[in-house]
């Protein structure tokens, strides 16, 4: 790259060419001031604070625009600069509020800080005043746009980071306001398309925008910034709590690795539930039906007499264990141990059997690996960009604008789903397939592309097996046959298969809507099938990309909190590795027998399986048919809930452990794209909780297995001797930034995408896979079809979000999408209450009528507690994966009242 | 006429302004033009419908309808009567003229008569400066205006009902 060297205030500098003069006086450690400057948005040049002299320019030029050119000589110092930035903020103060004594942003305020460094005081022009209203009818985000100075940086976050369009400048010169369209408010979001995720307000410079929860809670400089990374999705985005006096009092941005300063506002807004009264601060027993305060050591010694006796009398494997893809690696590490090497047991799982279960069992077997193949860093590298059966934007939120982004930016996206997503607005085609029709449109797609002779034979001749099998099963699914299966035309499915089989990289994405069907394994089959045909696979933008649901589902399973696996999806059944893990872990001998699965240990309940232990898990509320699920709760004798509230699971338990939540112990999170990050420590434990990993090693150590560790850095050190994808992870390099596994050594720079050349498996293995319906499909009795999913507000079983002060009061209720045509049919209108009913339970829920589902098709969340909407859900599971068919049930329903 | 047969006529005539022009960004403002044109103000529905056809944001819509003082959001008058206060005009004492009207009309600059027959607006330039005052009712330009004529002008229009 050419170079260029200009002198500023007489320091000569070297910069890249195309550099403007502000970053090569940044880079030469020269202060410069900037306000509507943004490195990472574009550069309108507007404000002109940013001014300096250049001789034989015409006049003084905004350095955040003008280009460093050879030999260059610039002031950023003389006094005609100083002269125009004394004016610029002498007008910009002339209608700004001063009242700094009460202003939310005093110590974190560019006008403020300039109008110190420049000695600007007030009073130089008097004019007219603003008088707006403080817009503060949402529980986010506060507006004063009496403080606004016009710098357009909120505009521009909205437009080219969250993809949105909320706001932008309306009106002239003096009456000039940044608002949405009508000049409503945020909240009003049928208008603003507001979501709230707060990007306006980490790049505002004044205190025009401020986060509401943190207003009146404590001066920018009293606070402690612990950088950590986010309890909610699996995206992993990283942000500064905001810490005075031992009290989280909000969350900033900070520079993320994966997110940069985006985040979602459950990220930004849902840090409430920390310090909500309902934490549970102490452990309980239940005595007469009743849970009493107890000691960690009665509690302890309970668990220890209890789960000692029932593995005395039946075994350990009476005993099962849920551990949590909420918790650190760390601790699902130490829960694994705790059930093979302390118990004795490989009844050990976790709620990714109820996501991405498919995912793992159909993409190792395929390509031997069951992680995203690819980064969020190269999405916008990918041309083509199929998302199927995910609704991003409110399930990963900032994943969903990267991918916004790369649609504006000009790739094809094409997105499947039975539903209108946001997504599925922006994209170029959207295949709304009837459901649980993957199978029949991705064979076809495949046929397609080996009938018009695109597939990749190169690469199908090299690097994969089992091709003709493969061939011959697709060569039925001729387009005009997949229409008649998915309702998709044939000449769309056509166009979509070329399109997939010429771009230069193609990406898919995927989640439940993959997934969680009687067969999710062989849908994720067929597109892993679709990527080895094309050879969309081993390089940078291409590949498969299962978007894992929780902040650490992807570490949870890598930690082997799994049945069948230990870290790193090392086999129990393979001799060797029982023998490395029972030499390191300091017993004889380690479990042979495959472990049960989530659902299949609740159905033994009461009957092989005595007795639970279930960290950070609601299967009362996150499980199908949960009728059945708290019906066998209660056959357990002895049932340990450790959480951090007391959830509808721990009702059922005997005694109850509080566990610390992620602000109040250090860790790692493994996010959706294998980026192992570090969990800060930013408070102490509330009450007399303890974190999860300190608690599962007083309960080992009671049990007569010494454990004990100085730090979660030492429980890492001890996984990466055992985990050959973890062996170059440790908690001294995470400090320096995150790292992708596969990392394996203390040298390795850790791996950006997979199967690169060679697949982990070796060949990449072609399934041939048949369509076949869902397990229950309307009849006459029970006419819709219900699916089930999440909204960008909640998340999980909402047991942190109903509890954030903020999330909740923005979305208080539950509702079920309901066509308009059906809801003629069925008499109801917006708000109307209706009682939803399948063959196992009913709920009674209120109707939104929307053009998000077609006629015949109705679906709603499983995150309120008040709309148990698991208890009509249809367990009947892949036979692979287990997954229960989540996304596919008969209901019928009735207007109330 | 009920209002959703009116809505239906506004997103019908907008179907056709947009049919005028390819379906580029760029000639966004030629079809705001269009529908002001038409209706004398810019209907919520035309925004939005244009929004969708365009894939330009309401924001961005809201914000260049808001930005151009010949473009309204709010419904007008029959007559739109725009004064000009540019500075031959100014100097030449238009706001005289606005005032007188606003005596005559009962009305402040930027409002319209209750029986909806006029709008008074300002403007900062008809180009005119030659004939200042100048003020230009609908599309009839008005020059060397006097406070005395503009009651005669108004009578053109039918006058004023109520006073």
């Amino acid at each position: 790259m050419s170079k260029v060297t200009l002198t500023i205030d007489g320091i000569q500098i070297t910069v890249p060419k195309g550099a403007t003069v502000l970053e090569a006086a940044e880079q030469a450690g020269i202060f410069i001031p900037t306000f509507c400057h943004d490195p990472q948005l574009s550069k309108p040049g507007a404000c002109r604070i940013c001014v300096v002299e250049i001789p034989g320019a015409r006049n003084l030029p905004a350095s955040c625009v003008t280009e460093a050119t050879e030999g260059m000589v610039v002031n950023t110092a003389s006094p005609a600069v100083i002269e125009a930035r004394k004016t610029n903020l002498e007008l910009l103060l002339a209608n700004h509020p001063t009242d700094c004594l009460t202003c939310e942003k005093s110590g974190d305020c560019r006008l403020q800080e300039y109008a110190y460094f420049y000695g600007v005081k007030q009073g130089a022009f008097k004019g007219e005043k603003h008088n707006y209203p403080i817009e503060d009818d949402n529980p986010f985000i506060v507006r004063d746009m009496n403080k606004c100075i016009l710098c357009g940086k909120c505009i521009r976050m909205c437009e080219e980071v969250q993809g949105n369009d909320v706001i932008n400048f309306a009106y002239r010169g003096f009456n000039s306001i940044v608002t949405p369209a009508m000049g409503a408010h945020y909240a009003d979001t049928e208008i603003s398309n507001c979501v709230f995720c707060g990007g306006c307000v980490s790049v505002c410079p004044v205190g025009a925008l401020s986060e509401k929860g943190m207003i009146g809670k404590g001066r920018r400089w009293e606070v402690k910034k612990v950088t950590t990374t986010c309890p909610y999705c699996g995206v992993g985005c990283q942000f500064d709590l905001n810490v005075k006096n031992g009290k989280v009092i909000g969350v900033t941005s900070t520079d993320g690795e994966v997110n940069g300063r985006a985040l979602c506002v459950k990220g930004r807004f849902g840090y409430g539930f920390i310090h909500h009264p309902d934490r549970l601060t102490t452990p309980l027993i239940k005595k007469d039906g009743k849970f009493v305060e107890a000691t960690w050591d009665e509690a302890v010694d309970l668990i220890v007499k209890k789960i000692g006796s029932i593995k005395e009398k039946c075994g350990p494997d009476a005993l099962g264990l849920l551990s949590s893809a909420r918790v650190t690696n760390e601790e699902n590490y130490l829960m694994n141990k705790l059930a093979r090497a302390v118990i004795g047991t490989n009844n050990i799982d976790h709620c990714a059997r109820l996501c991405h279960a498919p995912t793992v069992a159909g993409m190792a077997t395929a390509y031997g690996s069951g992680a995203m193949t690819n980064s969020f860093a190269e999405i916008p590298g990918a041309d083509f960009i199929l998302i199927s059966g995910t609704n991003t934007t409110d399930t990963h939120p900032v994943a969903g604008a990267m991918i916004k982004q790369a649609a504006r930016n000009g790739s094809t996206l094409v997105v499947v789903d039975p539903r209108k997503t946001e997504l599925a607005k922006l994209a170029k085609y959207h295949l709304q397939i009837k459901s649980g029709t993957d199978i029949a449109l991705f064979n076809g797609l495949a046929n397609v592309i080996i009938a018009e002779g695109l597939c990749d034979k190169e690469f199908v001749n090299n690097r994969t097996e089992d091709f003709e099998a493969f061939k011959a099963t697709v060569a039925k699914y001729t387009p005009e046959y997949v229409e008649g299966i998915t309702g998709i035309r044939a000449e769309t499915i056509r166009e979509v298969a070329l399109g997939y089989a010429k771009a230069k990289n193609a990406s898919i994405f995927f989640t439940m809507g993959i997934t969680q069907h009687i067969c999710g394994t062989h849908n994720v089959f067929s597109i892993a099938n679709l990527c080895m045909l094309c050879g969309q696979i081993g390089k940078e933008s291409s590949g498969v990309n299962p978007l894992r649901g929780q902040n650490n589902v992807q570490g949870s399973c890598d930690m082997g909190a799994l049945p069948v696996v230990y870290t790193g999806y090392q086999s129990i059944t393979v001799e060797e590795n029982r023998k490395k893990f029972a030499a390191a872990w300091n017993v004889q001998e380690l479990p042979a027998k495959i472990g049960l699965t989530v659902g299949e240990l609740l159905g033994e309940c009461g009957k092989s399986i005595k007795g639970m232990y279930i960290m950070g898990e609601n299967p009362v509320i996150s499980d199908p048919d949960a009728n059945q699920v708290m019906h066998e709760l209660k056959k357990l004798d002895f049932l340990v809930v450790q959480d951090i509230f007391l959830t509808e699971t721990a009702q059922f338990a005997d005694v109850v452990l509080p566990g610390a939540s992620f602000a109040e112990k250090d860790g790692t999170f493994t996010n959706t794209e294998r980026h192992v990050q570090l969990v800060r420590k930013a408070i102490e434990p509330i009450g007399n909780s303890k974190p999860d990993w300190e608690i599962i090693c007083m309960v080992a150590t009671a049990m007569g297995y010494p454990m004990s560790y100085g730090s979660a850095a030492e429980i890492m050190d001890e996984v990466a001797s055992l985990t050959p994808s973890y062996a170059g992870i440790s908690f001294a390099r995470l400090e320096k930034g995150s790292l992708q596994w596969p990392c394996l050594s203390a040298d390795h720079p850790g791996t950006k995408f997979l199967h690169s050349g060679k697949f982990a498996r070796g060949l990449g293995k072609f399934h041939a896979v048949e369509h076949i319906p869902p397990d229950e499909l309307p009849d006459n009795e029970y006419p819709f079809i219900l699916s089930t999913g999440r909204r960008r507000y909640h998340y999980h079983t909402g047991t942190m979000t109903q509890r954030t002060g903020a999330l909740e009061v923005f979305y208080p209720t539950e509702y079920l999408e309901v066509s308009c045509p059906d809801a003629e049919k069925l008499g109801v209108c917006d708000g109307d209450r209706v009682r939803v009913a399948s063959r196992r339970g009913q709920v009674e829920v209120a109707v939104k009528i929307t053009d998000t589902v077609v006629p015949g098709l109705v679906f709603t969340s499983f995150q309120y507690p008040d709309v148990p909407i698991n208890r009509l859900t249809n367990p009947a599971r892949d036979p692979i994966s287990k997954i229960p068919d989540l996304k596919v049930c008969a209901v019928k329903i009735d207007k109330v009242g | 006429m009920t209002v959703e047969k009116n809505s239906q006529r506004i997103l019908s005539y907008t179907r056709d302004v947009m049919a005028g022009y390819p379906r580029e960004q760029r000639f966004t403002l030629a079809m705001l033009q269009d529908i002001q044109k038409k209706y004398k103000y810019i209907p919520r529905e035309s925004l939005e419908q244009l929004s969708d056809h365009l894939g330009v944001p309401l924001s961005k819509l809201y914000s260049i309808a808001t930005f151009y003082k010949a473009l309204s959001l709010q419904p007008k008058g029959d007559h739109v009567i725009r004064v000009c206060d540019g500075t031959a005009c100014h100097i030449r004492s238009s706001m005289v003229i606005v005032d007188e009207l606003a005596k005559i009309l009962m009305i402040k600059p930027g409002e319209t008569t209750s029986d909806g027959k006029f709008s008074l607006e300002t403007v900062n330039c008809l180009g005119s400066c030659a004939m200042a005052p100048a003020m230009v009712i609908d599309e009839t330009y008005y020059g060397k205006v006097t406070p005395s004529r503009t009651r005669e002008i108004l009578n053109e229009y039918g006058g004023v009902d109520c006073e």
